[in-house]
């Protein structure tokens, strides 16, 4: 029987890792996300794990740490946020382009500078390019959910790429909230056991690991890595499919919230969905047409799916909690944009930067948004085309 | 070795076929000289094997046999370390292979 | 199991690092490789900075290895060996090892630009934490591989692209760090050797490999590309380094100090200096102070190291 538990969303990723009881876990410290390594270290000091677990004394070693234990084909935790991934930086490249499946629970926070230690996207926005497989939660349920799927998704043979799990920093972190934690064996079962594509450590047939390519080779190896993430979004899809058999939660690429005949939508990612579907009710109450997707995986890019669901749309807002400075708006907006490029049904697309820094975004502000959507659904004029919500001028 | 397409290279750009740079001879970098081996003046020491950095010192049973041209790069250390006097290692002029 | 030092028996061995690599001709890596890579019986997985043994053996898709051999980043072998280590823990433990339950030693190879510079910190963290690696610096004094710039082993006076002898500023002007003594520091075992010595080195890998923990050694390696010196004297060199007291053959053990090698006789540093293209600037009439001071600090800080053996 699923257990009711109330968790805040470090203890609920903690939870799932003390149950999957990964090989390693090499981990740094770093506000909001340290909680995750502290109950770790606790379930071990305890004797409820029997993880290998390991301090570095920085977040670049942690990720190398990560990519030495994965190669060596063992199954391998790490969590962090902002500073911390940003200072993995070059290791991500590295860990997605040698193929290493390493799951990261991000507690998704700013970027300095200033320094902040308050929710946002940009640290996982950042690493967008990285070759990472992202997915981002709305609430501790997910958070739990989303990182005992991604051991399945990550360590699949057709994927054998890392992935990181964001849920908002603070927000989601150190909120508790009421959910369901699932059986240690059910959960044990459900992720299964590592079989990895290599080991540095089967010295009966030696490889070498992190070759040097010259301008003959690079690109070859380029092309190849990717491939794993070409393969991710039906391995997400069938690793969904069996999580839903299992314990009854669905999950998707994204989340369709009253989408079935809405004429203008918000597009977004994690927490805000919540605060977003109570405003969605509450205009659907007075009768006005408006719908929710909530995008849980990021990387890969549900471009396809998204773009059949928004092309007959009026208007679309994508609410982006990161920047891209000198872009044309911010990375979901940008995405979302060239996801519907093609199409020749395709509504008017604005975007809005909010919540950076941990900034609130409250029901009012959706609401304004919808109000906008509406307007240039009924005037055919788009207006600005990048928004800032709930900042001061 | 054929280069190969993207389809066909190992995942995580590993590389499998371990020890394969004997595929490559490095004896093209000598620039003129090569070391000689002179059998009746060598005690059999093994500093030159134990000195060489191409593993192009060929020993057999304990015993200095002769000089792998295959992968020399002609540094002469093997030349320098050898005690013997004379030296059963000496460089000489060597017709490039161009 | 102790393995004979012996060269007729090493010989025997299976070479591990083949014939075909890229490294200078000359170079002293490989000789250094052929000691530390016969010093175990249990099997080795290398793990390699960036720098000029990783890209000189490494090259796809060739490869001069025929042992596991990981290389990730430039400042992190620390970081990845532990981490391949903390992977062979836990599998170990669950039975769950390739190939069925072994020892298996890791042994993480750096320059000096991988390790008494950007790859300190992630070095200092494996040895405080205690895991069973052994580091090996291969130092060539100078980060060799992109040109031959200066890093935190390069000695004093020498003439770097980033320290070059000029009009105006004649070379590096600040003393190499002592990492072998910060190494100590960590409560390991810690040595320094050199490849002109093979025997004292690969007793000293022996020792390494052995213990259960970190253990770290530090080893001169001729470059006789960055060194500006002739290919041929790169051993002859290291030999002089070791005689005139620049580069002291010791280990700590337990804290205590032990120099394995006092020089026999007398040899002054200029027959270090003389021969490398490195250090002619300090030759030049003007310049006596530089290989005073050099001189100077070489015997400070073996007395030093003499007054250390006797604590």
């Amino acid at each position: 029987m699923a257990e009711r538990r109330i968790l805040n969303g470090n203890a609920a990723i903690a939870e799932a890792i003390r149950q999957i009881n990964p090989d390693v876990v090499a981990a740094y410290p770093i506000t909001p996300s340290t909680a995750i390594v502290e109950y770790i270290a606790k379930f071990v000091a305890d004797g409820l794990m029997t993880t290998e677990f390991v301090t570095p004394e920085s977040e670049h070693s942690a990720m190398s740490m990560c990519i030495g234990s994965s190669a060596a084909g063992a199954r391998v935790f790490t969590a962090t946020a902002s500073q911390g991934l940003a200072l993995m930086f070059e290791m991500l490249y590295i860990a997605s382009s040698l193929r290493l499946p390493i799951v990261a629970g991000i507690a998704n926070r700013a970027l300095s500078a200033p320094i902040n230690i308050h929710g946002d996207h940009s640290d996982t926005m950042g690493a967008r390019d990285s070759g990472w497989i992202q997915i981002y939660s709305e609430n501790s349920q997910e958070a739990y959910d989303n990182v005992i799927q991604a051991f399945r998704i990550g360590e699949h043979r057709d994927v054998s790429t890392p992935v990181m799990v964001g849920m908002d920093g603070f927000i989601l972190s150190h909120a508790v909230q009421d959910m369901l934690v699932e059986e240690d064996d059910k959960v044990k079962a459900f992720v299964r056991e590592r079989n990895p594509l290599y080991s540095i450590l089967d010295v009966d047939n030696p490889i070498t690991v992190g070759p040097i390519d010259f301008t003959d080779y690079y690109f070859e190896h380029k092309r190849s890595q990717f491939v794993g993430m070409e393969n991710a979004p039906e391995v997400i899809l069938e690793v969904a499919e069996e999580f839903k058999k299992e314990f009854g939660r669905e999950y998707g690429f994204f989340e369709l919230y009253k989408m079935d005949d809405a004429e203008v939508a918000i597009v977004l990612l994690g927490s805000t969905a919540g605060t977003a579907k109570e405003v969605v009710d509450e205009l659907r109450e007075k009768g006005r047409k408006v719908g929710l997707v909530k995008i849980r995986v990021y990387r890969p890019f549900p471009a396809k799916e998204l773009a059949d669901v928004l092309s007959n749309l009026k208007a679309v807002a994508a609410l982006d909690r990161a920047a891209s400075p000198g872009a044309v708006g911010g990375p979901l907006f940008t995405d979302l944009r060239a996801s519907l490029y093609e199409y020749e049904k395709r509504p008017i697309i604005v975007d809005y930067i909010y919540g950076l820094g941990g900034r609130d975004i409250a029901p009012k502000h959706i609401a304004e948004v919808y109000e906008r959507l509406e307007k240039i659904a009924a005037t055919g004029e788009r207006g600005e085309l990048i928004g800032y919500i709930n900042l001061r001028e | 070795m054929r280069k190969m397409g993207w389809k066909e290279l190992p995942p995580g750009a590993i590389n499998p076929w371990v020890g394969n740079f004997m595929e490559v001879k490095t004896g093209s970098f000598r620039g003129g000289l090569k070391p000689v081996f002179h059998e009746e003046h060598c005690i059999h020491c093994l500093f030159c094997w134990v000195f060489c950095p191409d593993n192009a010192i060929i020993v057999k049973e304990g015993k200095m046999v002769g000089i792998n041209y295959d992968y020399c790069k002609g540094c002469g250390i093997c030349t320098v370390e050898c005690p013997t006097s004379p030296k059963s290692l000496t460089m000489e002029k060597e017709e490039l292979q161009l | 199991m102790a393995i004979r030092a012996r060269l007729k028996d090493l010989a025997t061995l299976d070479d591990k690092f083949v014939s075909g690599h890229g490294l200078c001709p000359g170079c002293g890596i490989p000789l250094m490789l052929r000691m530390v890579l016969r010093a175990t019986e249990h099997p080795i997985v290398a793990v390699n900075a960036t720098g000029c043994l990783e890209v000189c053996s490494s090259g796809f898709p060739y490869t001069a290895w025929k042992i596991p051999w990981m290389h990730s980043a430039f400042e992190n072998a620390g970081a990845t060996a532990a981490g391949i280590e903390a992977a062979y823990k836990a599998l170990k433990r669950r039975g769950k090892l390739p190939g069925g339950d072994k020892k298996i030693k890791i042994v993480a190879f750096g320059g000096d630009g991988g390790t008494y510079d950007i790859g300190l910190q992630s070095l200092s963290g494996a040895m405080e934490r205690g895991h069973d690696i052994v580091y090996i610096c291969y130092d060539n004094q100078s980060y060799a591989n992109t040109g031959g710039q200066r890093s935190g082993a390069t000695p004093y006076g020498a003439s770097a692209t980033t320290s070059p002898a000029g009009k105006k500023i004649p070379g590096k002007l600040q003393w190499r760090k002592n990492l072998t003594e910060i190494m100590a520091a960590h409560g390991i075992y810690a040595a320094q050797a050199s490849v002109s010595h093979w025997k004292d080195l690969f007793m000293k890998a022996q020792k390494a490999i052995e213990i259960d923990g970190p253990a770290f050694i530090n080893v001169l390696i001729p470059c006789p590309t960055e060194w500006k010196t002739k290919p041929e004297d790169g051993v002859q060199l290291a030999k002089i380094a070791v005689d005139s007291k620049v580069w002291p053959l010791y280990e700590v053990e337990n804290g205590k100090y032990k120099i394995n090698y006092y020089p026999k006789k007398e040899v002054d540093v200029v027959e270090w200096l003389k021969p490398q293209g490195r250090f002619a600037h300090m030759f030049k009439p003007g310049n006596e102070w530089m290989i005073e001071e050099y001189r100077k600090r070489v015997n400070e800080e073996w007395e030093r190291l003499v007054r250390l053996t006797k604590l």
